[in-house]
């Protein structure tokens, strides 16, 4: 009898994963996957993913137009013990998201990037990009996305300026494969439209994003320029939610799975109808609005809850001429990420709620830990391969005026 | 063709050790757990992360005393939980169980132990 051959493996480069791990290792089964289903001739867009900005802060704050606070911030940073980002809101010790470091990923990215040549960031989002088979990528900040909560107005408005032209200067320019929503200051309107004017039709900048961390009208008449101003640009308008566990409705939930799972989609599930009911729609017909990082699960929730409430008391929202739903169907867009999938018919009536045919764009939201693949979507057993190319890259190619020719490395 | 790939001595592989190899690119994770070994597919049934390369956790419960009060969380010494990395799926080692749900389970590898050594058959 013949004795079978031993083979000899081979060990893998990281036997346990930690937060030096090289993120290439990390995702390489993302990379087999997308092997696998051929995503190298689609055109793929990944419409939310993140980057930490306040490891670069120190950078960041050099690009604050105020002389006098772009000093303070250079000597807060320079003598201050175990200073905290300059100028930074937010819950900075409540960031439990790694879940006690078992998701080493959204801890840190303390891998070695051995270019020099371009930002340190530039090579983690090709990473990032080539690893999960993405063409582009838009990159958002993460601590920032609490701004609209400070209590200086004038400190967002100075970030939001100082963030936009850092992300210019050291990652857009660096590579046109990466995107940029740019931040505004939605507390200052007149500040927001003077950076629509600088910057729209600047290299890889896209669209606008406000961070939906706050507690402003979307509807107040104060915005309204601005939307004329954005939607003649021709560009989007989005909100990127993002939970406060200070806020009142969440002061209960102790957990932060809980929180999270709330606190995520309340900003936007506030703002949206908010933007509905006042008829933003009907007066700004051709502005794009795109309802980010909430997943989509409160979509049809939220479509119903209207629906059945308006045509009650129609008289409180003169605007629509429609329903609440068929508005939030064809004047809003959606970001995947996380998509609820436990309950694929659930998934299936929401798609087919949102059209996900058009509305729909994927987003990974990597390197955060509910982050998603592109497989995600290719997988889905009730989409036609037209839809899953729509939602993982046309539709943002359509929305964003992108060339959609595949030109990752897979 | 299943085929036999040798990982180690048996004595080399201590409480806690881990081996995650690749065999001709079926990636496989052998480990040592409470003094048993065990043998799981590095890959998630999730999203196919790399499940086998995730820290080692004892499993998280909260005791509740007989007013049904709850005072701490503590940790489970009976039971080890391998935390898939990607995004925190946990799954006992010795059994492959999800603790969330029974219905979600790693993929079991064949072990065997010949002459002192151990092998995976894949
Ligand atoms: S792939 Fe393992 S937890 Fe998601």
């Amino acid at each position: 009898m013949n004795q079978p051959v031993v083979g000899v493996p081979q060990m893998l480069p990281a036997q346990v994963i930690d937060t030096s791990t090289d993120s290439r290792e990390i995702l390489r089964h993302a990379k087999i996957a997308a092997r696998r289903r051929k995503l190298q001739d689609w055109f793929v867009v990944d419409v939310d993913a993140h980057h930490v900005e306040t490891v670069s802060w120190n950078e960041v704050v050099q690009y604050i137009d105020d002389p006098v606070i772009r000093d303070q911030a250079i000597y807060f940073h320079r003598d201050r013990i175990g200073a905290p980002p300059y100028g930074l809101n937010g819950d900075l010790g409540l960031r439990y998201q790694s879940v006690g470091g078992r998701i080493p990923h959204q801890d840190g990215l303390r891998e070695k990037v051995e270019d020099v040549s371009v930002h340190r960031d530039v090579t983690l989002t090709r990473r990032a990009m080539d690893s999960l088979g993405v063409d582009n990528m838009v990159v958002f900040p993460t601590p920032m996305l609490f701004l609209g909560m400070h209590p200086q107005p004038e400190m967002e408005v100075w970030l939001s300026r100082a963030y936009n032209k850092w992300m210019q200067e050291k990652l857009l320019s660096a590579d046109s494969r990466i995107k940029f929503l740019a931040l505004l200051p939605f507390h200052t309107p007149e500040e927001c439209e003077r950076i629509v004017t600088e910057l729209a039709g600047q290299k890889g900048i896209i669209g606008f994003a406000i961070p939906s961390t706050r507690h402003s009208p979307v509807h107040h008449n104060k915005y309204m320029r601005l939307y004329r101003m954005i939607e003649e640009t021709g560009m989007p308008i989005s909100f990127h939610a993002g939970y406060h566990w200070d806020d009142p409705s969440l002061k209960t939930v102790n957990r932060f799975l809980g929180m999270h799972a709330l606190g995520f989609a309340w900003p936007n599930i506030v703002h949206c109808t908010n933007w509905i009911l006042n008829g933003i729609p009907a007066r700004f017909p051709k502005l794009k609005v795109i309802w980010i990082e909430s997943g989509i699960a409160w979509a049809p929730f939220l479509m119903q809850r209207l629906d059945d409430q308006y045509l009650m008391r129609p008289s409180e929202a003169p605007h629509l001429k429609r329903l609440p739903s068929e508005y939030m169907r064809d004047h809003c867009w959606y970001t995947t990420q996380p998509m609820e999938s436990h309950n694929l018919k659930a998934l299936e009536c929401t798609l087919d709620m949102i059209k996900a045919d058009t509305q729909l764009l994927f987003a990974s939201d990597w390197p955060h830990f509910d982050f998603d693949l592109p497989s995600e979507i290719t997988d889905l057993p009730f989409l036609s391969e037209q839809s899953k190319r729509n939602i993982l890259g046309l539709n943002a190619a359509r929305i964003f005026n992108l060339d959609p020719t595949p030109v990752k490395q897979l | 063709m299943p085929k036999p790939y040798l990982i180690c001595r048996d004595e080399e592989l201590k409480d806690g050790d881990r081996r995650v190899v690749s065999c001709d690119g079926t990636e496989v994770g052998v480990f040592r757990v409470d003094g048993q070994l065990v043998a799981w597919h590095n890959e998630c049934p999730h999203r196919s992360g790399p499940v086998c390369q995730g820290r080692l956790y004892k499993r998280v419960i909260e005791p509740v005393d007989g007013n049904g009060h709850v005072r701490a969380m503590a940790y489970d010494e009976n039971v080890t939980n391998i935390v898939c990395s990607w995004h925190g799926y946990e799954f006992d080692l010795k059994t492959g169980a999800n603790q969330g749900t029974d219905k979600i389970k790693l993929r079991k590898v064949q072990l065997e132990l010949k002459d002192g050594n151990v092998y995976v058959v894949v």
